[in-house]
């Protein structure tokens, strides 16, 4: 049972780490990829715009964070 | 579809578009018409026809991307000459070294062990869980998921990559890290209750490693091996790609090493982050321009923004990497 549980454990952190870790903010940015391609799948002109767009911005606010962040962080 | 399907089109002319001299005797009217059926015909051809030189291009542009590095490396590793690495023109002690010494140890030891126990259980993995994954659960839904795990990996090291070579993150010292790792596995082999045995560390480490990189192969060759219909040649070449990068990795596993970490991290960020996106709007149902071919312009818009934000990034403050080269002993600089 302790292994298991630590088992479950370690799977559950990995996740966790793997998904939203010190980046809270890209997990939120792929949620919203996901739901505004599944709304907006029917307006193609718009939806092939937007997308790259979202993605482009999110990752310029994280990159922009870390760089208020980072230098002193943990370096990983 | 060719431009003999057309039917009209007599002259380059006609192909182009261009007005030609209308026949004598006919009527305002007709010419209108017959123009106007003509430019739709062509502009129902131009899209098969950029469709058709499209794939093509884009699967030879991806062919080039892993074929010509890989070559490079293989011949490299074989005349470093060439390449300016060493004195030899040709040598096969890259060869040697990789089934001599400590690497036949541990591959004869330990390594082939958990490569096949690794392989094994990814073998039932895929018979219990994805057969039926691929029978019940529709594959546009895995195309979501799997491309939103891609976009959460792309997006993350692209962003560490950006933070690295802008020098607001220090980059990692990779022989520092190698010593230490390699010293701390060696402590815990030497540690082991009973030296004889089978190297147990060894055994984890290449299991886990071997386990991790065939589950994202298994991702991906269901997910696109079902949705074309063809699951079988897809695993075929999987395995055939899975020898070919084995023989590969063994030949110039040194030459390999000696590429920075963030480069290669920058490169892969940038190719998870366009194929992820890629897979979530197909997934979602999004038609991209040009079907595959769109992950080319996605490559391309990433790495655009990704240049321009290590550039800006750059000029804002002194850079940490600065501080740290400027620490680091001569011989790391060299």
């Amino acid at each position: 049972v302790k292994a298991l549980s630590r088992g479950v454990r370690a799977f559950g952190l990995f996740w966790w780490d793997f998904l939203v870790g010190d980046t809270p903010e890209l997990l939120i940015a792929v949620i919203m990829i996901v739901a505004l391609a599944l709304l907006l799948r029917h307006h193609h002109d718009i939806v092939i715009i937007l997308l790259p767009v979202i993605t482009v911005l999110f990752l310029l606010v994280s990159t922009f964070r870390g760089r208020q962040q980072d230098g002193t962080g943990p370096n990983h | 579809v060719t431009l003999a399907d057309l039917g009209t089109v007599t002259s380059p002319a006609d192909a182009v578009g261009r007005p030609t001299a209308p026949p004598s005797g006919s009527s305002g009217p007709r010419r209108s018409g017959s123009g106007t059926s003509l430019r739709n015909r062509l502009r129902a051809v131009r899209i098969p026809l950029l469709a058709q030189v499209a794939r093509p291009v884009f699967w030879l542009i991806l062919s080039l991307l892993i074929l010509v590095p890989s070559a490079c490396f293989l011949i490299l590793a074989v005349s470093p000459r060439l390449f300016d690495q060493g004195p030899q023109w040709f040598t096969l002690s890259n060869l040697r070294g990789a089934f001599s010494g400590a690497t036949a140890v541990a591959l004869t030891n330990s390594i082939w062990v958990s490569c096949a126990a690794a392989v094994a259980v990814l073998a039932i993995i895929v018979l219990v869980v994805g057969v039926p994954l691929i029978h019940y659960v529709p594959i546009n839904a895995l195309r979501v998921i799997v491309g939103a795990l891609l976009l959460v990996l792309g997006l993350s090291w692209l962003r560490k990559s950006i933070l690295r070579s802008s020098g607001h993150k220090a980059l990692h010292d990779e022989d520092l890290v190698f010593a230490a790792t390699s010293a701390e596995l060696a402590t815990e082999a030497s540690s082991s209750p009973s030296p004889k045995r089978r190297d147990a560390v060894g055994f984890g480490v290449a299991f886990k490693g071997v386990f991790l990189e065939g589950m994202e192969v298994v991702l991906i060759v269901v997910s696109l091996g079902a949705s074309q219909h063809r699951l079988g040649i897809a695993a075929a070449a999987a395995g055939a790609a899975a020898l070919v990068v084995a023989a590969i990795g063994a030949l110039v596993a040194k030459q390999l090493s000696q590429v920075p970490e963030n480069t290669i991290k920058l490169a892969v960020g940038i190719m998870l982050t366009s194929f992820g996106l890629f897979w979530v709007g197909e997934g979602a149902g999004v038609h991209w321009p040009g079907s595959d071919a769109a992950i080319i312009v996605l490559v391309g818009v990433f790495s655009l923004v990704t240049m321009g934000s290590i550039a800006c990034l750059r000029t804002l403050q002194p850079t940490v990497r600065q501080a740290t080269k400027a620490a680091m002993p001569e011989r790391v600089k060299e």
